[in-house]
Parts: structure tokens; C-alpha cells; sequence
């Protein structure tokens, strides 16, 4: 009996996984011999020069390490020494009060864009010469002006996810079919209900991808952000633990990073199929 | 003298006949009754720093007669803001005008006085409740004391200096009310090294240090020239966070670094690395890190201030003793501070450490926190920056040091309370054996071989 297609796709990442683990716990656990050492000196020394153990963990040790953030996520030691899932939520926060400002300032303006051939030719250059700069690059001059760390990533995370949206928006709106602006022309619809009722559904689908592609953006630029200034928050986390050369922490918070963002876009994608339509 | 009662232009007098009136002389009266608690007042605040410093009777009966009181004062005045902490203590034993404080700190040991204050309760005992923040950063935590996110902070000592210059941004008046440390650094090397212990043998190295303008980069480029190695054109120094130090030697992306502990003495624990020499052996008592705040925050909240900075005395006073060295370690090793294990804390603190090649060494003073920032020193770190092109032209060095050690100030300050101003701010010292006279920096500067001038 063959079976589905998605029990045997399931059972091939099992696999995979299986293998990727097996594969790890090996090349971290061989090798590495006990070195000779005096036993007062070795006291002083760390598992990796005494016993020659591998400076990488395995997925045990990560495992093991995982269970204790998963089981104890919201403890609080005081502003350096909080749970991950503190840490997640702060982030999380940060990004959603960006990107809304974003997606706020990007739709309107976006919409005028499409409309408006001479506001695009007018903004397109200044569009061009900001989008492509890093998060990294805003953050000096962000502390600087704005004086408040907080705020600051916020910005960031506002001036690098504004544009995929506003150029999508802009698409999506120029791209809006002819004959359907010129039906709703010749029904005599006035201005704001033609872009409420005809451009924004026939948009939506390509707006939505702009959003999705900025949630991302935002997603990267937190945990830049964050391990730059400081504080609270993933980004904080990792750098934290990349201080103490805690691989072991630094894997979990990749791991999380990686998880939180896949949720995120996943949210955004359920809401696109939502404002999808078929021609 | 009797005065004519009829005359319209005579003034009354008063009780002791030296005011026009009764209401002058009360007046009077009462503002010599001010200036004369104000003398007080002066008197134990000196004494209360002198003793905080200087715990042990004995100690401190030896320094004060060895240099004089005046002296002395004139020195930790170099140091510790007394102008400050006397007006301060004049307004009276008031409240804190705020009492949750924030304080950034990198998570170094040089910071040891600034974070165990708050473990240990140095903060909490005089009535403040400190947040201490670990911060990513030199530019950051600049950036976010200029902002008043933090209302004091951990700093690079150049780095007051810098703000209060106005190098780089406009010049906002700082202080530096305390260094943090001397010694406490180290020349770490990768263990493929451990052969090559003659500096001669370095050439085509790849070195790395926490930042450009410090203390680090000044020791090892030193230290480098002394054995004919050129460290622009020999070797390769670069600027690289402390913990990718670690993880780059691993990598052997690089030969070595000059550092801040706990970095050195975590790359020895993790086998990756072995202490070549320890920067107390360069320059025995060089200062490293400051605690610095704005002028701003001393003036407007002078009780807040005194209390904090009674706190970090406190605590710079509690870790100068060896005995309480472990518990230190103890208290700051953990994750809400330097978030390394204990034993890497407790071997530089208490100076029993593994050296990477198999020996333990016994050097208690590897790292101490009572330092006097003598203006000399700050004239060192400038011949050094002009030494290696970092400033160039002419250079008030005396003029410069003064400005960052507030010497003016307190001489000035010490006049008017009655002490005689010293003769004397500077202090001669020798690096890796050569004497320096900070009357002489331009002599000092032309006589290396191994210079950028």
C-alpha cells in the first residue's frame, strides 16, 4: 500500500533529522584526549583543556540546555539576567510597534505612489538611495538623535521594513487593471470609493507580499538592533551569551529566532490567502 | 565716636558698631556661621574619603606623614571631585533627590568596584537603589550617558576626557569622579606559540586589542617597539571586541591580544591560549578603567551623587583587600554581571591563576582598585597617542592633563578652605624600566627609536 504523500514527506524529515543529529554527535564527541595535568592545576582549567572535550556542543548538552529555557522561560535575575521568553517577547514588541508605524506610513503613501505617476518619478530616487542601507548603518545616528536606546531599535526596525511595503504598495496599485479602473469610471464612482472598492482588493495581493517580505526584514534587523544596543531582547541574548562563549545558548537563541520568525511570516501568510482572490 | 542724632545721613549701628544696622549684623552673623560649618563640613568630607581610601590606621598615618596632608588631599583631589562631594555634603545630609539610578558597565573585571557595589549592597546601604546595565559597548555606553539613559557609567579613562574636550560631539563637561583599576590586563598568545616567548621572534603577528584609544593598545604597541618589533609595519594590530578575542584565537585567526581580564583568563581555562606576561610587568600600577558622570549630575543632584559615589568607594575600598577577593568573585561572576564561571572571576581577582602552560601562579596584585590618576599619567597616554600618530602638532600636555584631572578646580577649591594648594600634581613612574618625566614629554616622545613622529 503506498502511502500519502505527506506521512512519507514526514517521515523523510524525521529521517533527516535523525541523520543531522547522529552526524553532529559524532564530530563533536571524537577525538580529544585527557590531557596530563596537575590536578591543582587543572582545577583552575575548563572541560575543553582538561578533558579535551570538543569546544562545540552536542545536541545533547543543547537539548538538556533547551529543556531548562523551555521549562523556565519568564524567570527575572535583575535587568541582565532574564528568561528567553522575556527576552523573545521584548523583541517581539519592539517589532510589532515598529513595523506597525511602518505599515501605517507605507500603505497611504504607497497608494499614492501607484496613483500618482509624478509622486513616484518625484520620490523614486530618494526611495532608491534608502532602501538599500543596513540596519547597522541607522543605529549610530538613530542613539544619536533620538536618545532613547528603546526607541532607537524601534526606528531601525520602522526605516528598514517601510520599504519592501511602500514599493509593493506602489506595484500593486500602478498594476491595477485598466479596464476595471475604466468600468468603475464609466459607473461614475467617485475617487476615494474607486480606491476603496476596486484598487485595494486588487492590490491586496501584492501589498500583503510586501508586508510579509517587511515582517521579515524586521525579524533580522531586531536581533542586529538589539545586540548593538543592548538591554533586553534576543539580540541581547545572544551577544550576552556570545560574552560568556556559551555556544550552547547561542544555538537556542538561533534556534528560537528561527522559530518566532517562521510563526510571524506564517501568520502574515494565512492573512494573504485571506485577501487573495482568483482572477 | 558719637555719632550726631540730628543728622539725617547718620546710619545706626549695630550691636558690635562694624554693620549699619542690627539687621546687617545678623546677617553677617549668620553667614560666618554658615562659612564656618562649611569649613566642618569640608573637614569631614576630606576625612571620610582619606579613610575610605586608606582603611587601615596604620596605612594611612604613614602616607599622611610621609606626604603631608595638604599634599594628599591635593592628590586624591585629582581624582575624586572634593569640590563636589564638599558642596555637596554643605547642602546638608539630605535625602536623595533620586533614588533608582542606572549605571552601564562593561562586562570586564576592571568594573569590579561598579558591579559588586550592587551584589554586595554598597549601593543599597547609603539609601539607592542602582540598576546596574551591561552594555555592548564604548560608543554605546557614551552614547547612552550623554542621553541620561544611564546617570553614571563605566568608561575607558580617556573617554571623560574626550566628552569633556568635545572630541567627536560637543563638549559636555564630565567628571571623573573615580578610577576603577590598575593593572589587570594581560599579553595573551595561542598555545602553537608557547615556544616563541621572545617578543624578537613576532614579526608577520596578528594582534588584537579592545579598542584603539586605550590603555590595551598603548601597553602592547609599547611593549612591542621596546623589542624591536615596529607594530605598524611588523605586525598586525587591530581593534576586536574581547569576546571574539577568544574565539578568533581559537580560529588562529590571530597570534594574540593584549586584553582585558576575564578575556585572557578564559582563553587559558578553555585551552586555547596561555598568558605570556601579565601588563603589571609592563608598567607596575598603570591605570585602566574610570567611573565617570556628567558635571550636570553632580550639580543638580548633588545628594544622589554623594551616596553613589560614597558607594563605589565603599566598594573600591572593600576590593582592595585580598581576603575578600573570592567573595567578589562570587558575587559578580554570575549572569546578571560578567556571566563567566566562577574559577575564571576568582583567578584574576585573587592573582592564583593557571598560566595556560601548565604553571599556577601567585601574583595577588595581578589586578587592584585604590589608583591615584596622577596628572602624569594622563601626560603618558598623550605622548603615547602622539608617539603613534593618533595626535598630532603641538600639545599642552600639562594643560591637557590638568583639564582631565579638574586640577584647577580643586586647587582653587582647596585655597578657599584654607589648605595650601600643592606645588606638586604629577608623580614620576617607569615603564618597562624606563623612567619618565612628565616635565619632559617631547624629550620622552624623541627618545625611541620606533616612533611615527
Amino acid at each position: 500500500m503506498q502511502l500519502s504523500l505527506g506521512l512519507r514527506a514526514a517521515l523523510l524529515s524525521v529521517l533527516l533529522f535523525v541523520l543531522f543529529i547522529a552526524a553532529w554527535e559524532a564530530a563533536v564527541s571524537g577525538g580529544g584526549k585527557a590531557a596530563d595535568l596537575d590536578p591543582e592545576y587543572a582545577k583552575l582549567m575548563g572541560a575543553t583543556a582538561v578533558t579535551g572535550a570538543s569546544a562545540m556542543p552536542g545536541p545533547g548538552e543543547i537539548g538538556l540546555k533547551l529543556w531548562q529555557h523551555v521549562t523556565d522561560p519568564f524567570y527575572d535575575n535583575g535587568p541582565n539576567d532574564k528568561g528567553i521568553g522575556i527576552q523573545l517577547g521584548f523583541s517581539i514588541l519592539r517589532v510589532l510597534l515598529g513595523f506597525g508605524l511602518a505599515v501605517i506610513l507605507a500603505i497611504p503613501l504607497g497608494f499614492l505612489i501607484g496613483m500618482s505617476p509624478l509622486v513616484y518619478k518625484a520620490l523614486d530616487p530618494y526611495i532608491q538611495v534608502l532602501k538599500p542601507i543596513s540596519p547597522l548603518a541607522w543605529m549610530p545616528l538613530a542613539l544619536y538623535t533620538i536618545k532613547d536606546s528603546n526607541l532607537s531599535a524601534i526606528f531601525v526596525i520602522f526605516i528598514c521594513s517601510v520599504w519592501p511595503m511602500l514599493l509593493n504598495t506602489a506595484f500593486g496599485v500602478a498594476s491595477v487593471r485598466r479596464e476595471w479602473l475604466n468600468v468603475a469610471r464609466t459607473l461614475e464612482v467617485g475617487q476615494l470609493r474607486t480606491a476603496i472598492a476596486v484598487i485595494l482588493p486588487a492590490a491586496a495581493p501584492t501589498i500583503m507580499t510586501g508586508v510579509r517580505i517587511s515582517i521579515g526584514i524586521a525579524w533580522l534587523v531586531i536581533v542586529a538592533a538589539e545586540m548593538l544596543v543592548g538591554g533586553t531582547g534576543i539580540g541581547y541574548f545572544v551577544w550576552n551569551e556570545w560574552n560568556n562563549l556559551s555556544i550552547t545558548n547561542v544555538i537556542i537563541a538561533i534556534l528560537a529566532i528561527g522559530v518566532i520568525g517562521m510563526v510571524l511570516d506564517q501568520v502574515l501568510g494565512w492573512f494573504a490567502r485571506l485577501v487573495a482572490y482568483q482572477e | 565716636m558719637f555719632q550726631d542724632p540730628f543728622d539725617p545721613k547718620a546710619r545706626l549701628g549695630c550691636s558690635c558698631g562694624e554693620h549699619a544696622s542690627q539687621h546687617d549684623h545678623d546677617i553677617a552673623e549668620r553667614q560666618k556661621l554658615a562659612a564656618d560649618e562649611e569649613a566642618r563640613d569640608s573637614r569631614v568630607v576630606d576625612a571620610a574619603i582619606v579613610r575610605a581610601l586608606f582603611p587601615q590606621d596604620a596605612t594611612r598615618r604613614a602616607f599622611l606623614q610621609a606626604v603631608g596632608a595638604g599634599t594628599a588631599l591635593a592628590a586624591i583631589n585629582e581624582f575624586f571631585p572634593l569640590a563636589a562631594a564638599r558642596e555637596a555634603f554643605a547642602q546638608g545630609t539630605g535625602k536623595p533627590e533620586k533614588t533608582d539610578l542606572k549605571v552601564g558597565f562593561i562586562p570586564i573585571t576592571c568594573a569590579t568596584p561598579i558591579i559588586m557595589a550592587h551584589p554586595m549592597g554598597f549601593y543599597s546601604k547609603h539609601g539607592l537603589n542602582v540598576e546596574v546595565i551591561k552594555t555592548a559597548g564604548w560608543a554605546v555606553v557614551r552614547d547612552k550617558t550623554l542621553n541620561k539613559e544611564y546617570d553614571a557609567a563605566h568608561m575607558l579613562s580617556p573617554m571623560p576626557l574626550a566628552i569633556s574636550l568635545g572630541a567627536g560631539s560637543n563638549p559636555i563637561p564630565y567628571t571623573m569622579p573615580a578610577v576603577e583599576n590598575i593593572n589587570g590586563q594581560a599579553i595573551t598568545l595561542a598555545m602553537k606559540h608557547k615556544d616563541k616567548r621572545d617578543p624578537k621572534s613576532w614579526k608577520g603577528f596578528k594582534f588584537a586589542v579592545p579598542f584603539d584609544y586605550s590603555m590595551h593598545n598603548y601597553l602592547l604597541r609599547y611593549y612591542l617597539a621596546e623589542h624591536g618589533v615596529d607594530p605598524d609595519k611588523d605586525v598586525q594590530i587591530r581593534a576586536v571586541p574581547p569576546p571574539e578575542m577568544v574565539a578568533n584565537l581559537r580560529a588562529e585567526n590571530l597570534d594574540g591580544f593584549l586584553a582585558p581580564d576575564p578575556v585572557n583568563q578564559r582563553a587559558v581555562y578553555d585551552g586555547v591560549g596561555f598568558i605570556h606576561i601579565l601588563s603589571k610587568e609592563i608598567w607596575d600600577g598603570h591605570p585602566c578603567c574610570a567611573f565617570a558622570a556628567s558635571k550636570e549630575f553632580v550639580t543638580t543632584m548633588p545628594n544622589t551623587y554623594r551616596a553613589l559615589l560614597k558607594g563605589i568607594i565603599d566598594a573600591t575600598a572593600f576590593a582592595t583587600k585580598p581576603e575578600n577577593r573570592k567573595q567578589i568573585a562570587e558575587a559578580i561572576a554570575p549572569a546578571n554581571y560578567l556571566n563567566q564561571p566562577v574559577t575564571v572571576v576568582e583567578q584574576v581577582l585573587t592573582g592564583t591563576f593557571a598560566d595556560g602552560l601548565g604553571k599556577v601562579q601567585k601574583v595577588p596584585d595581578r589586578i587592584d582598585f585604590a589608583p591615584f590618576p596622577w596628572e602624569s599619567f594622563a601626560v603618558w597616554i598623550l605622548t603615547q597617542m602622539k608617539r603613534w600618530g593618533q595626535i598630532t602638532g603641538e600639545i599642552d600636555y600639562a594643560g591637557v592633563a590638568k583639564e582631565v584631572f579638574l586640577a584647577t578646580d580643586a586647587a582653587k577649591l582647596m585655597a578657599e578652605v584654607g589648605l595650601t594648594p600643592p606645588t606638586a600634581t604629577t608623580k614620576s613612574f617607569s615603564v618597562m624600566g624606563k623612567a619618565f618625566d612628565p616635565a619632559k614629554p617631547e624629550e620622552y616622545i624623541s627618545s625611541f627609536a620606533i616612533k611615527r613622529v
